[in-house]
C-alpha cells in the first residue's frame, strides 16, 4: 500500500515534469540562418532541438544576412566574392546571385521586399538593387567604409553608417538623396529604428557607445556607455543591437567584452550583462521574441537568451566565425 | 499669380542644400628628406613615397568626409635635399599650412619644432622612433605617431616571454642607431623577464649590401659568427643600419629562431594585416598608389586621419582648438588595429598595438595577453608616465 502510493505519487511527479518541460519549450519552431564568416558556410538551426540541422556552403566570407519578406529565400552578402547570394529555404542551397557593387557587407531590405539597400565597403557607395528584376538601380555615394543600415518604420528614410567617416548618414529612400549626416563616435557598425520612429541607436565600436539620434531632428540626443568591472574601458565594442517590437527593451553585442548589455530602452539605462561567447557581434529575436540569438566569432558559436528572464540558456557550435543571424518561421 | 510665383521661388531657395558657401580649406605639409633608406632585402626596398603615400590615401578619406562638413583637404609635400637647411623649410612650408606631418631625423625634427613653436604650427612625427623626442627632448607642438624603440622592443619581448623564449643570444650592430634599439630591447628584456645569455657585436667593416656571389659568403660567414653560444632560445639582432640581421635566419649555428630587425620583427603596420577591417584600408592603399601599404605609409595615414578626425570634431581648420582636442581627453582615432588608440597626455605619444610579423605574415599583435596595467594595456608598451622624463612646454 505504502510502496503504491510512491509509485503512484513518483509517476505523478514524471509526468507533472513531462509536462512542464514540454511546455517550458518554444511554443513554435523558427529556423534560424548563420553566416559563417570563415568558414565559407551558413549554419541552420532549428528552435525547437537548438540544433544545427544543416550546413549550407555559400560564397567567400558571408557576413550580412536576411530571410525575404516571404520568408522563401535567406540573401547572404559574400564580401570576397562580390555579390549577393540567394539561398532557397525548401531546397537549402544556393539558387542565385544578385549583382551587387565591391565587397558587400550589410544590407537592408525595403518594408515591401522590393528593393535591396547595401552597403559597398570598398568604394564608399550604397547600392539599390531592385531584387524581382535583379538589377541594379543606382548608387548613392556616402563616407569612406559604408557599413551599417537600417530603414526608418515608415520606409522614409535610409540610415547608412560609415566606418571611418564617423557619420550615421540620412538618406531619403524616394529622391535617394543624403538629407543629413550626424557625426556619431568611431567606427559606426550598425544602427536600428525603434519601432514607433522616435529614435534610431547607432553603435559605435571603436568609440563604444550608442548614439540615441532623433530622427526629426537629426541629431544626437543621448549617448550610451558600458562600463563592465575588471575590463578596460577598449575592450568594450558595441556591434550589433536588437530592440523588442514594445520599444522598452534594447539588448546590445558588446564584441570582445564578451557580453550582451541589457538596456532599458525609455531610459537608456543599462540594467544588465549577460555573459555570452567570445566576439559576440550580430543577433536576432525568435518570432515570438521569446528567445534572441547571438554570433560569437571567436568562440565559434551562437549564445540562446531566454528575452523575459534575462538568461543564456544555451549556446550550440556552429562553423568558423559566425557573423550574422536572422530568423524565420519554418 | 506674380506674388505666388515669388513665394514659390522663395521657398524654392530656401529648400536648397547649405552647403553653397565656400568650404573651410585645410592644408597639411608633408616634411621629409630626399633619399631612400638602404635594406638588405630588394623586397623591402622603399618606393620613392613611401609615407607621403599613406597621407595621401588619408586625404581622400577627409575628403570623403569633408564633403558632408563642407572642409576640403590638401596636402603639399616638401623633400629637403641633403644639404637643404630644415629650419627654413619648416616655416615656409608653415606659411602656407597649419598642419605638418614630419618624416625627419630626431635632430631635424627638433630644429623644425623649435622654429615652428611661436607660430602655432602643429607638427605631427610620422617617422623618427627615437625614445629621446617623447622623453627629455619632448616638445608641446609635436604630436608622436610613430611608435617608439622601446614600444617595439616591450612588444617583441612580451610575446618572446610569452612563447617561454626567454634565453636570448643578442647581436648588436655597430652604428648609434643600433645601440639604441639594443638600448631597448635590453629594457625590455629586464621589464619582462627575458634573460640575454651572451652579446655580440657585429662590426660593420663596410662594404656593398650587394654582390654577385653574395649568399656563398653568408652562408659560410653566419654559422662561424654564431657558434659557440652558451644555450639560448632565441636570437634576438639590433640592427637598424641594415647590415647584417637579415643574413642570419636559418644560418645560425645553432638551430634557433632569429627576431627582432629580421625573423619576428615588431612594426606599427604590414601589408599582411587583414584583421578588424584592416583589409579595406589595405585594398583602398593599393588602388590609389599600386603598390603594398608599409608602416611608414599607415604612421603617415594615421597623422593626416587625426587631423581630419580632429577638424571633424571642432568643425575648425584652425591649428589651435584642432590641436586642443588631439590633446584633450575625447580624442581618440580608428586604425585598424582592434581598438582605439589614444594620445598619452604627459608627452603627446599615440597609443597603439604593434604586429609582429615575418614578412609574410602577421605572427601576434602585442600588448600580449596577461601583461596587465591599471590604465590601458597599450601602456605596457614603451615608458609609462611614472618613469617619464618628459616636461611639455
Amino acid at each position: 500500500m505504502r510502496e503504491d502510493g510512491l509509485r503512484m505519487y513518483r509517476h505523478c511527479l514524471l509526468s507533472g515534469m513531462a509536462f512542464l518541460l514540454a511546455t517550458a519549450g518554444p511554443a513554435s519552431a523558427f529556423i534560424a540562418y548563420v553566416s559563417n564568416e570563415k568558414s565559407n558556410t551558413v549554419s541552420v538551426i532549428d528552435t525547437n532541438s537548438w540544433t544545427v540541422t544543416k550546413t549550407i556552403k555559400v560564397g567567400q566570407r558571408p557576413r550580412g544576412i536576411e530571410f525575404t519578406r516571404d520568408g522563401k529565400f535567406v540573401f547572404v552578402a559574400v564580401g570576397d566574392d562580390d555579390s549577393i547570394q540567394v539561398i532557397d529555404v525548401a531546397k537549402q542551397e544556393v539558387v542565385d546571385t544578385l549583382p551587387s557593387g565591391p565587397d558587400p557587407e550589410l544590407f537592408a531590405l525595403d518594408s515591401e521586399g522590393k528593393l535591396l539597400y547595401v552597403a559597398n565597403e570598398n568604394d564608399n557607395t550604397v547600392t539599390i538593387i531592385d531584387v524581382e528584376k535583379r538589377a541594379r538601380l543606382g548608387e548613392i555615394q556616402v563616407g569612406v567604409e559604408p557599413e551599417g543600415m537600417a530603414i526608418s518604420p515608415d520606409g522614409k528614410i535610409l540610415i547608412n553608417t560609415s566606418e571611418t567617416t564617423n557619420m550615421a548618414h540620412f538618406i531619403d529612400t524616394a529622391t535617394r538623396q543624403i538629407v543629413a549626416n550626424v557625426l556619431v563616435d568611431a567606427r559606426p557598425r550598425f544602427a536600428e529604428f525603434k519601432r514607433d520612429n522616435s529614435e534610431v541607436w547607432v553603435s559605435s565600436e571603436i568609440g563604444g557607445t550608442i548614439s540615441v539620434i532623433d530622427p526629426v531632428k537629426r541629431e544626437v540626443t543621448k549617448k550610451i556607455t558600458f562600463e563592465i568591472p575588471g575590463l578596460r574601458s577598449e575592450a568594450i565594442q558595441p556591434v550589433g543591437i536588437g530592440m523588442t517590437k514594445d520599444g522598452k527593451t534594447a539588448f546590445v553585442a558588446l564584441g570582445p567584452a564578451n557580453r550582451v548589455a541589457v538596456v532599458d530602452a525609455a531610459s537608456h539605462k543599462v540594467t544588465k550583462y549577460l555573459l555570452v561567447g567570445q566576439r559576440v557581434w550580430h543577433m536576432a529575436f525568435t518570432p515570438d521574441e521569446k528567445y534572441l540569438m547571438v554570433t560569437n566569432g571567436v568562440s565559434n558559436d551562437v549564445s540562446i537568451i531566454d528575452v523575459a528572464a534575462q538568461k543564456v540558456i544555451k549556446t550550440i557550435q556552429v562553423g568558423e566565425l559566425p557573423w550574422g543571424i536572422t530568423i524565420a518561421e519554418p | 499669380m506674380f506674388r505666388w510665383l515669388v513665394v514659390a521661388i522663395g521657398f524654392c531657395i530656401a529648400a536648397t542644400p547649405v552647403l553653397a558657401a565656400d568650404p573651410i580649406e585645410i592644408g597639411i605639409g608633408y616634411l621629409g628628406r630626399a633619399g631612400v633608406k638602404a635594406k638588405l632585402s630588394l623586397v623591402e626596398l622603399p618606393a620613392e613615397n613611401d609615407g607621403l603615400a599613406g597621407a595621401r590615401l588619408a586625404i581622400e578619406d577627409n575628403n570623403t568626409t569633408g564633403k558632408f562638413l563642407n572642409q576640403h583637404f590638401t596636402l603639399e609635400e616638401v623633400r629637403l635635399k641633403d644639404n637643404e637647411d630644415v629650419a627654413k623649410a619648416a616655416a615656409a612650408l608653415a606659411a602656407r599650412t597649419g598642419f605638418i606631418i614630419a618624416d625627419l631625423p630626431a635632430d631635424d625634427l627638433l630644429k623644425a619644432a623649435d622654429t615652428l613653436r611661436e607660430r602655432g604650427t602643429l607638427l605631427l612625427n610620422a617617422g623618427a622612433i627615437d625614445d629621446r623626442l617623447r622623453e627629455q627632448d619632448c616638445r608641446a607642438n609635436v604630436i608622436h605617431v610613430a611608435p617608439t624603440r622601446s614600444m617595439l622592443a616591450d612588444a617583441l619581448a612580451q610575446y618572446l616571454v610569452w612563447k617561454q623564449w626567454k634565453r636570448w643570444l643578442f647581436v648588436v650592430g655597430s652604428h648609434q642607431q643600433d645601440k639604441l634599439y639594443a638600448d631597448a630591447l635590453r629594457r625590455a628584456a629586464t621589464r619582462f623577464g627575458a634573460k640575454i645569455v651572451q652579446e655580440r657585436i657585429f662590426e660593420d667593416t663596410g662594404g656593398a649590401r650587394r654582390t654577385d656571389s653574395g649568399v656563398t659568403l653568408i652562408q659560410r660567414q653566419m654559422p662561424v659568427f654564431t657558434q659557440q653560444a652558451p644555450a639560448y632560445d632565441v636570437l634576438v639582432a639590433a640592427d637598424e643600419s641594415e647590415v647584417f640581421a637579415s643574413y642570419l635566419p636559418y644560418r645560425t649555428w645553432d638551430p634557433r629562431p632569429v627576431a627582432g630587425s629580421a625573423g619576428l620583427v615588431p612594426t606599427s603596420w604590414h601589408a599582411a594585416q587583414d584583421q578588424w577591417g584592416a583589409i579595406q584600408i589595405q585594398n583602398r592603399f593599393a588602388k590609389l598608389n599600386l603598390r603594398h601599404m608599409t608602416a611608414l605609409d599607415m604612421q603617415a595615414w594615421t597623422a593626416a586621419r587625426m587631423i581630419g578626425e580632429a577638424t571633424s570634431r571642432t568643425k575648425s581648420g584652425d591649428p589651435k582648438p584642432v590641436s586642443e582636442f588631439l590633446k584633450g581627453p575625447d580624442f581618440s582615432i580608428a586604425a585598424f588595429k582592434g581598438r582605439r588608440l589614444t594620445l598619452r597626455d604627459w608627452n603627446l605619444q599615440l597609443r597603439q598595438p604593434i604586429l609582429l610579423v615575418d614578412g609574410r605574415m602577421v605572427v601576434s599583435v602585442s600588448p600580449q595577453e596577461g601583461f596587465l596595467h591599471q590604465v590601458s594595456e597599450l601602456d605596457t608598451l614603451g615608458a609609462d608616465r611614472p618613469e617619464t622624463k618628459c616636461k611639455l612646454q
